[in-house]
């Protein structure tokens, strides 16, 4: 019921926000299609200005990726997690969250596909997928649009929040549905 | 920080690819990981377009410093250094709705306008972070979701009991995520700024 209600709000808020908007500068006797053009003039530079940043970035992550290093890493990790009742067959998917979106969520649908959406490891899989955000491409992508090459802390937070929120899926998952059901 | 993640995922990257007998692999990765990054950036183009010149829209209106008022008293905590109604706290809160309603195309624009009000802030180095920035992404990041649309879509498609069993717990996961993230952001930014 609040899940129906949310995706009904989530459905109109954009066209309605738009019309908001344009009501409030219409009233405001802006001029709506000039202002729209001058704000809209800065689109490409933005976009283009994050090519490099984004580059590197992606760049790292999949030779990484691709050449097995990330494999060899979650191999030798697998007992550590072992000791902390986190299964194996998703550590994949924690490591590989915050560098990249795109292959983590092609290994939560593997492991949704291989065990049901249902099993424990799906339903984990599934909050670990929904609640954590890509880190890595985030902080590129975000400081790469205004030129800052110097991160300061902001990674260390990012990853504490990642860590703690795959910490916290596993409790409320074993809690809410009952570990290894 | 991140020119030692950077460097020790290629190193490590290379490595590997050496020993196992695979080295071409490298320069193959190298090139499809530019690829991506390259149509990422073209895909943005459109949406960045599209928002900033409504943001303008919003900002001439007077909507934007009205957010930024309304949402003060929580803001000043957060962000100490952006002076009072400022566009960059109207487009933060923006963003970080757009993230919680699950509305990723809407978000990184709002994001990336933020982080432009926020770099003309900037009274250090440019290619520095401020802190404010740093604030920002903690947020961002580690953003209080409601609706994980891609998953609920994936469950569903591979014919989930309940598709929507994960959403309470995504609730819960990510909450703890957001206080860990504002905890530690505040915690460094003292840190930082006595030192």
């Amino acid at each position: 019921m609040l899940y129906a209600i949310i995706t009904e709000i989530s459905r109109w808020i954009i066209p309605l926000a738009i019309l908001f908007i344009l009501f409030a500068a219409v009233i405001k006797k802006v001029k709506v299609f000039e202002v729209f053009i001058e704000g809209a003039q800065e689109g490409f530079t933005t976009a283009i200005k994050t090519i490099p940043y984004l580059v590197a970035m992606l760049m790292a992550i999949n030779i990484f990726r691709a050449t097995g290093a990330m494999e060899l890493l979650v191999h030798n990790l697998s007992s550590f997690f072992d000791y902390f009742c986190f299964p194996v067959e998703l550590l994949p998917h924690a490591i590989m969250r915050p560098l990249s979106g795109g292959a983590a969520l092609g290994v939560a649908t593997n492991i949704i596909a291989t065990h049901g959406p249902d099993s424990y490891l799906g339903r984990l899989v599934s909050t670990m997928q929904g609640s954590t955000d890509t880190t890595f491409y985030v902080l590129t992508l975000y400081f790469g649009s205004v030129g800052i090459t110097r991160y300061r802390y902001a990674v260390i937070s990012g990853l504490a929040a990642d860590f703690t929120t795959l910490a916290a899926s596993v409790f409320i998952v074993n809690k809410v549905f009952g570990a290894g059901s | 920080m991140v020119n030692f993640i950077w460097l020790a995922l290629i190193v490590l990257g290379v490595i590997v690819a050496g020993t196992s007998g695979k080295i071409e692999i490298v320069t193959l990765a190298a090139l499809e990981g530019a690829n991506n990054a390259v149509k990422t950036s073209l895909n943005l183009i459109a949406i960045i377009t599209f928002w900033l010149g409504i943001m303008k829209l919003a900002e001439a209106a007077g909507l934007v410093q009205c957010l930024a008022r309304l949402t003060r008293p929580l803001l000043r905590f957060l962000f100490p250094e952006i002076p009072q109604n400022h566009p960059a706290l109207g487009a933060i809160v923006m963003n970080l709705c757009a993230n919680i309603l699950g509305l990723g195309n809407a978000a990184t624009p709002m994001g990336l306008i933020a982080m432009q009000e926020m770099q003309k802030l900037n009274r250090g180095n440019f290619k520095t972070a401020t802190s404010a920035m740093c604030t920002f992404l903690a947020l961002n990041t580690s953003c209080i979701t409601l609706i994980p649309t891609i998953i609920i879509g994936i469950r569903l498609m591979h014919n989930s009991a309940d598709p929507t069993a994960i959403v309470g717990p995504t609730i819960f996961a990510t909450a703890c995520g957001m206080i860990v993230a504002i905890t530690v952001d505040r915690f460094l930014y003292f840190f930082h700024r006595n030192r």
